[in-house]
């Protein structure tokens, strides 16, 4: 393992709070959806008045249970919710239901690749259960502030935290990890993976040790990380701090230190007095789960592929390099995608290619609603690679019919009838049109005979541009040969 | 026994300001809560499965369906103050 601050090691674990898919909130019926006017989605419930009772929602455990048995958790089927007690007025009840002493799961694990491209098992400490908290807006920054606002729509979305073990060696590991814990959400259908709207959140904690010792160094947390390239950059950050301090003797103190992205630094929070009391103790509103052991294996039965095994399957159904595989498995939406093109023309590395080169760069893979709305399915990009392999149109053709597809929706071979792409490659029709760029470019003929083998090159080109791309490249190239051979 | 800085401590965390005779009386009520505590205690509970409620019930859960809840203008009827829709708080983090 590399040491990337000199003599220490590096030593990560990150807490993931994913937002549910749910429609409705964790303990009561209001809406999740994000955007809404502020205090628009609240009930007495989820605005913590006197005298409600909370009720769990369904859904909520069961997408926490689906995520657990996909990482190869053990599921607690007997488990609690508890309060944790913090003053903030994010949270109006002054509690936080939570799970503390008996969460959902424990003990999961999701496999990446190490530096060494050898599989590398990061542990899962934890799973469960909690509440999301409502959403301040300080009027100024958070230190000159002397006011703050509060929206409570997001107070009582359904959350699952993540606690791994501190298993990760670098920041880009860390940032690696996240993408792909990212990635099994998305496939399990249990979180859109927003990190823009919040829908996923990862604080990490992070110390140094001696390089070769086991115990671990003064750690620190870091907070707002929102984004992969920020997990990376604020432990990057965090890591040279640290590493700068250890080597001039200095003491690290253990804290909270928030990320600020415009500064590129992470900086102290004035950490309150007792933050940490939480006094946490059993929801007594809220009766113990005893879950079914028939619905547990019910939604083990129902787990889809993962991300990994899909890669590995591609790589050996498919024959792709493992490159490619990984991009198409990168959300299930992609990989689907790919599959159905496949299954519509076998051709699976030129539909690879087109996915990759060209499709990627209109739409982000890991965006499964925009790859729901591409203006092309899988069954016309099947179709437009078919009119390649078929000679019916050059692949360059075939760039200009997708720019079409793309805009307007169109099946490509509408498209090539219409606008009549379709390649020539009658042998008769285009021995005219070299014989016309032969005659045309007396200088390319005489460097061919003179040797040049290259020359055959530019008249092949002069066919092709005067054909407005449509003739067969290797027609041509053929005929342009024979005819200077033949002198 | 319960000490006066142990009141204290707990009132900090809630956020509640007391004064001497508040905090006192407080001691002393606790005090007597815990008492009564310690005898609980003394029960013997060998074999007894903790238990964090009264009734027997489990798995109380409902199905993931959205209900109307509160008009912004009643979900805000009690906030001290507000802006632009939302309840206004006065700053989170004390000084130093």
């Amino acid at each position: 393992m590399s040491a990337p601050a000199g003599a220490w090691e590096v030593v990560i674990g990150l807490e993931v709070h994913a937002q549910l898919r749910t429609r409705s909130k964790m303990f009561c019926r209001c809406s999740t959806a994000f955007g809404a006017p502020p205090n628009s989605q609240t009930c007495p419930v989820c605005l913590g008045l006197p005298g409600v009772l909370p009720v769990v929602n369904r859904r909520a455990v069961e997408y926490a249970v689906r995520t657990a048995l996909a990482l190869g958790g053990r599921v607690n089927a007997r488990c609690r919710f508890a309060r944790k007690h913090y003053y903030y007025p994010d949270m109006p009840k002054n509690f936080q239901i939570s799970q503390y002493e008996e969460p959902l799961a424990e003990d999961a694990a999701l496999e990446i690749d190490g530096p060494d491209g050898a599989p590398r098992r990061i542990g899962i400490q934890r799973l469960h259960l909690e509440e999301d908290v409502g959403k301040l807006v300080h009027e100024g920054t958070l230190e000159t502030a002397a006011a703050s606002l509060v929206d409570y729509n997001r107070s009582g979305v359904p959350l699952m935290e993540t606690v791994t073990r501190p298993d990760l060696r670098s920041p880009e590991e860390a940032a690696a990890w996240l993408r792909a814990f990212r990635a099994v959400l998305l496939y399990l259908g249990v979180c859109d993976g927003n990190m823009e709207e919040g829908s996923l959140r990862c604080d990490a904690n992070v110390s140094l040790r001696r390089a070769g010792t086991d115990p671990l160094g003064t750690k620190v947390e870091i907070k707002n990380l929102n984004s992969f390239r920020n997990v990376q950059r604020a432990l990057e950050f965090e890591v040279r701090r640290q590493a700068q301090a250890l080597d001039a003797g200095e003491r690290l103190v253990q804290e909270t230190r928030l990320w600020d992205a415009d500064r590129a630094a992470t900086r102290s929070m004035r950490s309150k007095e007792f933050a940490h009391d939480y006094r946490y103790f059993p929801e007594p509103d809220l009766p113990p789960l005893d879950l079914d052991p028939a619905w547990l294996a019910a939604i083990r039965g129902d787990l889809p592929e993962l991300p990994r095994a899909r890669r590995q399957r591609f790589v050996e159904q498919y024959g792709l390099p493992a490159y490619d595989a990984d991009l198409l498995t990168q959300s299930r939406a992609l990989a689907e995608y790919y599959e159905t093109a496949v299954r519509a023309h076998a051709n699976p590395k030129a539909l690879s290619n087109w996915i990759m080169s060209e499709l990627l760069r209109e739409l982000p893979g890991d965006d499964e609603a925009a790859l729901a709305r591409c203006p092309v399915p899988p069954a016309h990009l099947a179709a437009l690679v078919r009119l390649i392999d078929e000679a019916t149109i050059s692949g360059k053709i075939a760039k200009d019919v997708l720019v079409t597809m793309l805009r307007t929706g169109e099946p490509p071979t509408l498209i090539v009838e219409r606008e009549g792409l379709v390649q020539v490659a009658d042998a008769g029709a285009l021995a005219v049109l070299v014989d016309e760029a032969i005659a045309a470019n007396p200088r390319a003929v005489e460097d061919f005979r003179r040797g040049k083998a290259a020359a055959a090159k530019a008249l092949v080109g002069a066919v092709m541009k005067a054909s407005r791309g449509k003739a067969n490249p290797a027609i041509v190239d053929r005929l342009v040969q024979e005819k200077l051979s033949r002198g | 026994m319960i000490e006066r800085q142990d009141v204290e401590h707990v009132a900090r965390l809630a956020r509640l300001a007391m004064d001497e005779v508040e905090l006192e009386r407080m001691r002393q009520e606790l005090a007597g809560i815990l008492a009564y505590v310690d005898r609980l205690r003394q029960v013997d509970t060998a074999g007894v499965e903790p238990t964090s409620h009264a009734v027997p019930l489990v798995n109380v859960m409902r199905d993931d369906e959205v209900a109307p809840g509160l008009a912004p203008e009643a979900a805000l009827g009690n906030a001290p103050d507000r802006r632009d829709g939302m309840f206004r708080v006065p700053r989170i983090l004390e000084d130093g």
